[in-house]
């Protein structure tokens, strides 16, 4: 009985330990670096390996939603013959929900993994060890341009998800399922605010930028050195990081919501 | 000697700990300026914790550790990064930066240290290549470069800017005889030519008696013999005769501890 409480106590102070880490880790590295010009260079090249990258995946992914939010949404609506609304209900589905949630799991899978194991290889290979033995701090060096680029990047990536979504909505609803185009983009207009719905929506692809990117971050720099640590810490991410989303996305929305 | 060379790096009765498992119990050593220094010891001794707490990425449990006179114990991270700048650290597996350059690697740290211009650095860069033999591979991608050349990329790397003190991590390891060779000269003539003080910790007897000026030998956590090449030669200590001349028995078992062979075998004594 008193070692299941010694382990339940360790495992919690294991815990303990994780978070403040992980925490003086986010705070270290949120600093820039010195200069401008060269840290911003390095911020775009990982805008390019993060974001751009992810392009193909995102835009695939939200025509193919939209797409299908379309289809659900006229079989649900035509049956009490407001399928006018479809456009409405695709329009507002991707700002406040898909958009976000859809690109930062996508973001996970495809960035946050290849951040993780990018940074435990070089961890692995002593790159970080060699850098900092040369004076350079890697947190700055390595780490701060990935977070900025994750937050710059996947923003961006949930506008580009829900626009390119509305207009696969546009194509199954007005093209191939007949509704008139009019009134799908009317009622679209009329109902989607643009703080309540598509600012909101962005400030939540923005948390979970940060959050994603942190956790990728966190646990490539604390990979064990070795292909298994590498291997553990990418699931990990990916886990981790999938959860936290949703997670994150239920107290988003009901804080913004103003349902609490 | 009337004019010994002063001490550049000293431990004093430095004892570590990983977990509970203790790597080095009151060491104590001191390397000169200017001379080249071998650390040997069997595999797993810690050699390459040991090269850690010289350059403060580790700290030792108790004990100290001075670098021209400053215990690097008591530095704050900035003073510790600026004191980095003066030494430099060759990495068994040379740690270049996978996707930069040949040249890129090389010239990394004097981008983040210094403000040349580029057509500086891009000199500095080609000769410190020239020096390791590799002007003509500035534009391979380090995966390109056999074990050989990237270790002479790291040291080229390690040398760029001017450190005082260089410490090489198993620089002979797993090279074949003739990139052993190169780099035993190499490590010689850079010492020579940059007065420099290097420090390299080995496994690799013969080479590194062939360079060094001072030798320490490192074992169970402590130093078992030191002293000039040609002193641990003649040394009557099992121990260091047992590492120097490769024996499987002595001081040093040659068997994992283990219970008796005849009882795990057959199940009784």
């Amino acid at each position: 009985m008193i070692s299941f409480v010694a382990s339940v106590g360790a495992s919690l102070l294991q815990v303990c330990q994780v978070i403040g880490r992980s925490g003086v880790f986010f705070v270290r590295i949120l600093g820039w670096g010195s200069g401008f010009k060269a840290p911003v260079l390095r911020v775009i090249k990982q805008v390019h390996q993060i974001g751009v990258l992810s392009l193909p995946i995102i835009v695939v992914a939200g025509v193919f939603v939209g797409m299908v939010l379309a289809l659900q949404g006229y079989y649900i609506l035509s049956s009490y013959g407001s399928q006018e609304a479809i456009g409405q209900m695709v329009a507002l589905s991707l700002l406040r929900e898909f958009g976000p949630v859809v690109s930062a799991l996508l973001f996970v899978g495809r960035a946050g993994s290849a951040l993780t194991a990018e940074i435990g290889l070089m961890k692995t290979t002593e790159q970080l060890s060699a850098m900092e033995i040369m004076g350079v701090d890697p947190l700055k060096r390595i780490f701060s341009p990935r977070l900025w680029a994750g937050v710059i990047s996947l923003p961006l990536l949930a506008i580009l998800f829900s626009l390119l979504g509305v207009y696969g909505g546009a194509f199954v609803a007005v093209d191939v399922l007949g509704v008139y185009e009019g009134s799908y983009w009317a009622n679209m207009q009329n109902s989607v605010l643009f703080y309540d719905d598509v600012i909101k929506g962005i400030i939540k692809a923005l948390v979970f930028a940060l959050v994603c990117t942190w956790i990728a971050l966190f646990h490539g720099w604390n990979a064990k050195p070795t292909s298994e640590g590498v291997a553990r810490a990418t699931t990990a991410t990916v886990v981790q990081g999938s959860l936290a989303v949703l997670g994150l996305d239920f107290i988003l929305t009901a804080v913004m919501l103003g349902g609490f | 000697m009337s004019n010994r060379p002063p001490t550049f790096v000293e431990c004093r009765h430095v004892s570590f700990r990983r977990d509970d498992r203790v790597i080095f119990k009151g060491i104590n050593l001191s390397i000169k300026k200017g001379q080249i220094t071998a650390i040997l010891g069997p595999s797993g001794t810690g050699k390459t914790t040991l090269l850690r707490l010289l350059c403060g990425q580790l700290h030792p449990t108790s004990g100290e550790v001075l670098i021209d006179g400053v215990d690097i114990g008591e530095l704050n991270r900035a003073e510790l990064f600026e004191l980095r700048q003066r030494l430099s650290l060759l990495f068994q597996s040379g740690a270049l930066f996978t996707d930069m350059t040949v040249f890129e690697n090389v010239a990394f740290p004097l981008r983040e240290h210094t403000r040349l211009p580029e057509y500086m650095i891009k000199d500095l860069v080609l000769l410190r290549l020239e020096s390791v033999g590799l002007r003509g591979a500035a534009d391979l991608m380090p995966a390109q470069l056999s074990g050989g050349m990237a270790r002479r990329v790291a040291l080229a790397r390690s040398l760029a800017l001017d450190p005082e003190l260089v410490l090489y991590d198993e620089p002979f390891t797993g090279q074949d005889p003739i990139s052993m060779g190169v780099l035993v000269n190499l490590i010689r003539q850079v010492h020579e030519d940059l007065d420099l003080t290097s420090v390299l910790v080995s496994h690799d007897v013969d080479e590194a008696l062939s360079i060094a000026h001072q030798v320490y030998i490192l074992a169970e956590g402590k130093i078992i013999g030191s002293g000039t090449p040609e002193e641990l030669r003649h040394s009557e200590d099992p121990l260091v005769k047992q590492f120097l001349f490769g024996k499987a028995h002595g001081p040093v078992p040659f068997h994992y501890p283990a219970p008796t062979l005849k009882q795990q075998v057959l199940g009784h004594d």
